[in-house]
């Protein structure tokens, strides 16, 4: 294997030119993607088979109209082109352009060929073209720009076999750049420029100066040039537009013969459905219909999979136990590592779920409608109508949602929707809310229809939410950061979403969850049961001070194995750092085993129904019933009361919708952001509003 | 005639200013808003912003406040 040849190809294009689709046809489930609570710059790769010996290495980079960033997306984009020493510098760019934008797609085609790589352009699409009346003479075009010519139809699989032929002969593709853009521009400040960095491509020096970004690729040297130049701003501005200007010329000019477009073959799907959509009233109707689709598949549809999930891990447990000898290595696959499996398993279904929706939102070129509708709305709130989907990604997980925000351009809109992304109620706190709404909420039905459970889990969204919106206008109000940037959304045109694709990002996204988050949570559940079922001293005698406790009653054996394991839970170290916080968490209505559970759910929400799993099962060895069961039949000893009463119960819930309990989340932001400010503010900020609330609902209800 | 794409009615036709270049960002010029080129205004969001935009053959969103910066010239 390590014999082969492997080609690195960079794949680009505008957004909505069916990238996607062909980096799924090349490279099909062997994709990876750099993840989550991790350091490396995300990244989506794969690999393909050319022929027998020689893979590529295909990058699918961010998509982006231009190599002149205006987001952190885009950025990546130049960065990859620009270092030729980096990891993912490619030996070939396979540019993908759209039949029906094919004169905008060029223009970001015209620039990279003028970087000097070798590139091959991609036309997708291509079976439209009968139906829409375009001709195009592939021969022509190729002469006049430079280059190999792929036509393909990502989605009906044509051209990618040529696509791979021409990868594979990468090495005779043209290096002449297209025009001689700085020589119209002025020729010479171009030739200064050439002078000061003779070891470039004169396109790259013009990118090296014209960008506000610091090139770490870059010696002192050169880092000194770069300023010097950047200095005449007016100067750059106006030869930027220039630039742009000459390139739309050159391709109106290369086009004009080659590509034709018989206008009366065209129809209008696009008018009646936007004026549907789009509409002032209908608009928001539809928008809000979808969302209520959504959020019935999260609850409804995915809690039958959970169910299942749940029950299969829990007869695992009794399966393990009574399979094999009881011993150390018994209890931790039964007690810590299988719950914690199962911890992680159970969310496979909503994530699941809520990306196919989202996906298709998007395949379909509704999203953009959304960002229109609800820009000027999310604008009061000092955020973006580009916020709207990171907040619904953050019903699913916080982490990819933080990440959607990259295409925000302006950095303070950006910032403050990363900022309250947290605060939506991420599928993490939902088996914790299930299982307490279970416990203190009658499963009732008020009017005849509605489910009090569901009302309450419903009302829990909507106080993520409300806080979401809360906090992003009191941050729009304080923080003051100045950032200028454009709002310039595309439109694409409507499509039947494609199944291939769909099935792809939903794989993908769940797997980053089940591998990134996953690991933390398997973690945790095993350290969780080391410090539940060890302690000092006190605890390796249990069993001799029960003896002498109880010397003198009638205790059944039962009562007794019963007796001797609360009281090691309570001497265990978890034991121990439970009742060392319980002063602090009393006023809120926990007890010391409810600490526990708090204290490990603090690396993630999740942990909490797995952490109290694992509290009760080490507490009582016999018939493992349910969770909830467990739960419920817990006594408060000071009041002989319920443990999970109503007030607890609502102050657990608050807690567990405002509290910033995520180390993935907190980790991505620091990435995302640069800085441990922001995920600080988080932490504190979030944690002082849970436990403020928690104490003063508890107050109140009891 | 002279105004910006912001006062465009819903279904209206311009043309972009030739000698506003300078006024147009970086950005909307890559995405073919070019000086010269027709511009036709397909739907006001709700509260009249953002403004749905035909430009030499895209479909683009932008805001009130950058359309206000582009000067067009009525067909009339």
């Amino acid at each position: 294997m390590s014999n082969d040849e492997v080609i690195k190809v960079a794949l680009i294009g505008n957004p909505n030119t069916g990238k996607t689709s062909l980096f799924n046809q090349l490279t099909g489930l062997k994709q990876k993607v750099g993840n989550y609570p991790g350091i490396t710059v995300e990244k989506k790769q794969g690999i393909c088979k050319l022929d027998r010996s020689i893979k590529a290495e295909i990058t699918d980079l961010p998509g982006t109209y231009s190599i002149n960033p205006t987001s952190m997306d885009e950025t990546i984009v130049l960065d990859t082109l620009l270092n030729e020493s980096g990891d993912s510098f490619p030996d070939v760019v396979v540019v993908i352009v759209d039949i029906e934008n094919i004169k905008r797609n060029l223009l970001l085609f015209t620039q990279i060929k003028d970087l000097q790589i070798p590139s091959i352009l991609v036309i997708n699409m291509i079976d439209q073209m009968k139906r829409k009346g375009i001709s195009i003479n592939t021969q022509q075009l190729e002469e006049k720009l430079h280059t190999k010519i792929v036509l393909a139809s990502a989605r009906k699989k044509i051209g990618i076999e040529q696509l791979k032929l021409a990868i594979l002969n990468y090495k005779k593709l043209d290096h002449k750049p297209i025009g001689q853009i700085s020589n119209r521009i002025d020729k010479e400040y171009f030739s200064n420029l050439k002078d000061a960095f003779k070891e470039f491509s004169i396109y790259k020096s013009w990118l090296l100066i014209t960008q506000n970004i610091e090139f770490d690729f870059l010696n002192e040297r050169q880092k000194k040039l770069v300023s010097k130049f950047r200095k005449d701003v007016d100067c750059i501005k106006r030869y930027q537009h220039k630039e742009t200007i000459l390139r739309y010329q050159i391709i109106n000019d290369t086009l004009k013969e080659n590509f034709n477009v018989d206008k009366s073959k065209a129809t209008d799907l696009r008018g009646i459905l936007d004026r549907v959509l789009t509409h002032k009233f209908f608009g928001y109707v539809i928008f809000a219909l979808i969302l209520l689709f959504i959020f019935q598949g999260i609850f409804d549809w995915a809690s039958y999979p959970m169910d299942l999930i749940d029950r299969i891990f829990a007869n695992l447990s009794l399966w393990v136990k009574s399979v094999l000898p009881a011993g150390v290595f018994t209890s931790l696959i039964a007690e810590g590592v299988i719950p914690g499996i199962g911890g992680v398993v159970i969310f496979i279904p909503q994530i699941a779920i809520l990306f196919t929706f989202i996906s298709v939102l998007e395949e379909t070129g509704y999203m953009s409608r959304v960002v229109f509708l609800m820009d000027k709305i999310m604008r009061r709130f000092g955020m973006s109508g580009k916020s709207v989907i990171p907040l619904i990604s953050g019903t699913a997980c916080a982490i990819p949602a933080i990440m959607a925000s990259r295409n925000i351009s302006n950095w303070k809109e950006r910032l403050i929707t990363i900022l309250v992304i947290p605060f939506t109620t991420c599928s993490a706190r939902l088996p914790v809310y299930a299982i307490l709404i279970s416990l203190i909420i009658p499963d009732k039905r008020v009017f005849g229809f509605l489910n009090l459970q569901g009302l309450t889990m419903m009302a829990l969204y909507l106080l993520g939410f409300t806080a979401a919106i809360l906090s992003a206008i009191l941050l729009h109000n304080v923080l003051k950061i100045k950032s200028k940037s454009l709002f310039v959304i595309e439109m694409p045109n409507f499509k039947i979403p494609s199944l291939k694709n769909i099935f792809y990002e939903v794989v993908e996204k769940t797997k980053a969850f089940v591998f990134g988050a996953g690991k933390i949570i398997l973690a945790i559940s095993i350290i969780l049961w080391f410090l539940a079922s060890n302690g000092p001293s006190s605890f390796k005698n249990a069993e001799q001070t029960i003896a002498t406790q109880v010397e003198n009653t009638n205790l059944s054996k039962k009562e007794f194995q019963q007796k001797i394991a609360s009281y090691k839970l309570e001497h265990s170290y978890i034991g121990y750092m439970g009742k060392t916080i319980e002063p602090i968490i009393k006023p809120m209505g926990y007890d010391w085993k409810i600490g526990i559970a708090l204290i490990s759910s603090f690396a993630a929400r999740e942990v909490f129904v797995g952490a109290l799993a694992t509290i009760y099962n080490v507490e009582s060895d016999e018939d493992v019933g349910t969770i909830k069961e467990r739960m419920a039949a817990e006594i408060n000893p000071e009041t002989g009361e319920k443990r999970f009463n109503f007030p607890t119960g609502i102050s657990l819930l608050l807690f567990y919708a405002f509290a910033m309990q995520c180390i993935s989340t907190l980790a991505i932001v620091k990435r995302e952001t640069n800085s441990w400010k922001w995920p600080a503010l988080q932490l504190v900020g979030m944690g002082i509003l849970a436990y403020v609330s928690s104490v003063i609902a508890f107050n109140i209800l009891s | 005639m002279i105004g910006t794409i912001a006062d465009l009615k819903i279904g209206e036709k311009a043309f972009i200013e030739k000698l506003c270049l300078d006024n147009i960002p970086l950005k909307l010029l890559e995405m073919g808003c070019l000086p010269g080129k027709e511009v036709k205004l397909i739907q006001k969001a709700p509260m009249q912003d953002p403004l749905y935009i035909k430009v030499n053959g895209s479909y683009l969103a932008i805001r009130k406040e950058t359309a206000e910066k582009i000067t067009v010239v009525f067909a009339k």
